[in-house]
């Protein structure tokens, strides 16, 4: 006995000792907050992964930004030129901008993170083919010379999710696109706080002190980026059940995205808020692999699309009316490239049409295989719809289930279905992501290059090039119709509703920005 | 005692060698690709390649065997794909959890589970024993992450007396730090209380039915001295056998109670590994728990010398 009660008191002094040597707890109100998934991954041109894209939105700036009208605003840009014949775009830089090192930001920082950007993303990878050059004028104003004028330039620098292109330090930005950053410096509205971040557990933000907000109010992305809260904690925390336990205690205040079905429980607590700040919502889309049997075959593909009934999915999946929206339009709709597809199609299936297509076709009732992910709650309910429906039109279907990342691995593999490849998958993307036919990765029509599927169509190239050199507004949008017309027509993927998530804050939480990403700034907590 | 320990080190190689190489192939040969987990949803297949290349996965699967065990014998365990540390790094970060939990599990199991063990041997066939046995084949049955919740929404959501999830490392506030180990700790408890209790019932039932006892009741001892230092001490080699094959319980349960409860442990690593099949992690760790299993039950295998004088090695 007297052993345990000294073994009780050295481990209590200890505890004491190691408790004077811990950081200090910081002072000062902290904001809490869960995300849809665990940040792993801390550098957002490496990996597309959307709590990667948070992140950098808490440490990095950009130079401009998309504001709650989806209207590309400067940000870190004071003001920019674009010579008559538009090839030479010239940016100058706001005074004051800092990294959180102490060290200014310089046209050459820009420019690093810019090709950086450019080397991995699509959009930017689309830029870049036009881009001859990019010159630093001086420490605050660089150029950027086109071989022909691009009408997305804007667009591009203010694209406002995955991958954003965030501005880094240059010896940050001149890392190896394909390899990780080691640093954390940015200039954004806080710091991250390495000592006191462990993944897995917690990463700490501190708010930048020297961070000179715009002076506009905020709006989406753009404007006035302020801090009114001295720390942000991201939280670690992949139960979502635990989530909405730990919110209604007031141990977070801030959940991302809780899961649909639980949206009744935090409506009946007082103490919490549902808040709609992503008002463009997720799209789903169904993907077929156009190199093997039968998809290969556009009028089999043809037959699939009329099957396709998009409540159905929505119901499925998402359940309450009031969190989808049954939507024809490829780029979503209530966005200027929106256009309803004519004729029923996506949303009154024509089993019959769809049926005497098949026999046209020369279908030999070969099973379609169908990989339905049992691991993202949002997805699992979509293959069984599908199979149900292309059932009715005539389609003989295989689906096999495996968990989510199982089918990130499988469907970039090239053989036939049957020697382990696939012929239908489902996925979501978020509205931002898809809002022209440049930044919508499935609409990509070049083959090998493509996103998986690898549709070839040089038609469809033909237009999205047209698209992206196109200068004139209205031109742009007719061209964006005629892309969506040809997705159609070659029935090159199926977009099957809008749907939306709400998040939930704390009662004690305010302005939480309407944006297609989550932002700390201008929240405050009482 | 000397040789026996030398022997059962030793023999910890071919474990170890067997896990190793199970480990490593099950995760080669079943679906999943880190680099397409990396590389995003919006990658194409070449940005995916690229990944592959960096990452060495594209070498013979024997050649990235013989790679990683050479690195393993000199000490070094890789680096882990997704987070940008060491994987000897990570271990250190996510240790502190998981040992606290299983400390504390296995601290509040025992005290618990043999009192009430030797309690229900003694009073065989009364309502106490009943309860015991009752709540015992409830404790194995009863998944531990509903017992989670249970308690979570009796305790920390209904009365408040206890945060819901989350973790205080032992340094930074001890109370804050026993406060968030309670309900974990209870919840992991269950299944083990449920097993060392029943263990504990049969053998001291089986104990009090020997002579000496009889020879000690006679010589007018009182029932205390008879259960604690004659019927138990002889009852201690099953039930520390009990407890050292549930430290794979631990382990085990230690992967749910860690997510439902946001402790930044092992088991939840171990989790997030194996979900983006972070290679490296899952090996490693695996490799890990299996050390731990067969150390555990060296010093169990040890300490029977200490309550069986019989027993020698």
């Amino acid at each position: 006995m007297k052993i345990m009660r000294r073994t009780l008191a050295a481990m209590a002094a200890g505890a004491i000792l190691a408790a004077g040597s811990a950081p200090v707890l910081a002072q000062g109100k902290t904001l809490k907050f869960v995300q849809n998934g665990n940040l792993t991954i801390l550098d957002p041109i490496w990996t597309t992964a959307y709590v990667t894209r948070n992140h950098g939105y808490l440490i990095y700036d950009t130079l401009f930004a998309t504001d709650a009208n989806n209207v590309v605003q400067p940000q870190m840009v004071d003001k920019y030129e674009v010579s008559p014949d538009k090839t030479v775009w010239t940016f100058t830089l706001r005074d004051g901008l800092e990294w959180h090192d102490g060290q200014p930001v310089t046209s050459e920082d820009c420019i690093a993170s810019l090709k950086r950007w450019g080397a991995r993303d699509a959009m930017g990878q689309k830029l870049l083919d036009f881009v001859k050059e990019f010159k630093a004028v001086d420490g605050k104003t660089f150029q950027m010379v086109l071989k022909e004028p691009y009408g997305l330039v804007l667009d591009s620098f203010g694209k406002p999710s995955s991958q954003v292109p965030f501005m880094m330090p240059k010896k940050v930005a001149d890392t190896d696109p394909f390899k990780q950053i080691d640093s954390q410096v940015g200039s954004g509205p806080f710091i991250y706080v390495n000592a006191e971040s462990k993944p897995g557990e917690r990463h700490v933000y501190a708010k930048n002190p020297k961070y000179k907000p715009r002076s506009e109010a905020p709006s989406g992305l753009a404007g006035g980026k302020v801090a009114k809260v001295d720390r942000v904690e991201i939280i670690e925390m992949p139960d979502p059940q635990q989530q909405v336990n730990a919110l209604i205690a007031g141990e977070i205040d801030l959940i991302e995205q809780p899961p649909h079905d639980l949206i009744p429980v935090l409506r009946k607590e007082k103490s919490v808020q549902l808040v709609d700040w992503n008002p463009l919502g997720h799209q789903f889309i169904y993907r077929f692999n156009h190199l093997v049997k039968p998809f290969d075959n556009p009028k089999i593909r043809q037959a699939a699309m009329l099957t396709i009934r998009q409540e159905d999915y929505l119901k499925a999946t998402v359940g309450e009316p009031e969190f989808y929206k049954v939507c024809t339009a490829a780029f979503i709709c209530g966005t200027p490239n929106a256009f309803d597809v004519p004729g029923g199609l996506l949303v009154k299936p024509d089993f019959e049409k769809a049926k005497a297509l098949l026999k046209e076709a020369g279908y030999d009732g070969t099973p379609i295989v169908l990989m339905q992910s049992t691991t993202l709650p949002v997805l699992t309910n979509m293959a069984p719809v599908t199979k149900a429906l292309l059932e009715q039109g005539g389609f003989k279907v295989d689906m096999q289930s495996m968990d989510w990342q199982t089918v990130v691995t499988r469907r970039t593999k090239k053989e036939p279905a049957n020697q382990g490849g696939w012929n239908i998958f489902h996925t979501f993307s978020v509205a931002a992501d898809i809002l022209n036919p440049i930044s919508t990765s499935y609409m990509v029509a070049n083959g090998d290059k493509a996103w998986f599927g690898w549709p070839t169509d040089p038609e469809m190239e033909k237009l999205r090039d047209a698209y992206a050199k196109e200068t004139d507004p209205a031109k742009s949008k007719a061209l964006a119709k005629a892309v969506q017309d040809r997705a159609i027509e070659t029935a090159q993927y199926g977009w099957v509703g809008q749907w939306y998530g709400p998040g939930a804050a704390r009662g004690t939480v305010t302005g939480w920005l309407k944006a297609p990403v989550p932002v700390m700034w201008n929240i405050e907590k009482k | 005692m000397l040789d026996f320990i030398a022997r059962r080190l030793v023999s910890i190689i071919p474990v170890l060698a067997v896990v190793a190489v199970f480990v490593f192939l099950m995760l080669r040969l079943t679906p999943g690709d880190p680099a397409a987990v990396i590389a995003g949803d919006n990658a194409t297949s070449d940005q995916i390649a690229d990944i592959r290349a960096k990452l060495g996965l594209n070498e013979p699967i024997w050649t990235q065997f013989l790679i990683w065990i050479g690195n393993v014998l000199q000490g070094n365990f890789g680096e882990s794909f997704f987070f940008k540390k060491t994987v000897a790094e990570l271990i250190a970060q996510r240790i502190e959890p998981t040992l606290a939990l299983a400390t504390c599990t296995l601290i509040f199991a025992v005290m618990v589970s043999v009192p009430i063990g030797v309690m229900a041997a003694y009073r065989q066939g009364s309502v106490f024993d009943r309860v015991v046995m009752g709540f015992s084949v409830l404790g194995f049955s009863v998944p531990g992450f509903v017992i989670g919740y249970c308690l979570i929404y009796v305790f920390a959501i209904e009365l408040g007396w206890l945060p819901v999830q989350g973790y205080v490392r032992i340094g930074v506030n001890f109370w804050q730090f026993l406060e968030r180990m309670v309900l974990p700790s209870l919840t992991l408890s269950v299944g083990f209380i449920a097993l060392i209790s029943r263990i504990t019932r049969a053998s001291v039932l089986e104990v009090l039915n020997e002579d000496y006892i009889r020879t000690a009741r006679a010589k007018g001892l009182s029932n205390r001295v008879v259960l604690m230092r004659h019927a138990l001490r002889n009852a201690a080699v099953p039930i520390l056998t009990v407890i050292g094959l549930g430290i794979a319980i631990l382990i085990g349960g230690a992967v749910v109670t860690e997510s439902v409860f946001g402790l930044p442990g092992l088991g939840r690593l171990t989790v997030e590994a194996v979900l983006s099949r972070d290679f490296p992690t899952i090996q490693t760790v695996i490799l890990m728990f299996s050390v731990v299993y067969v150390v555990v039950n060296l010093l169990i295998d040890i300490s029977y010398t200490l309550f069986d004088p019989r027993i020698r090695y």
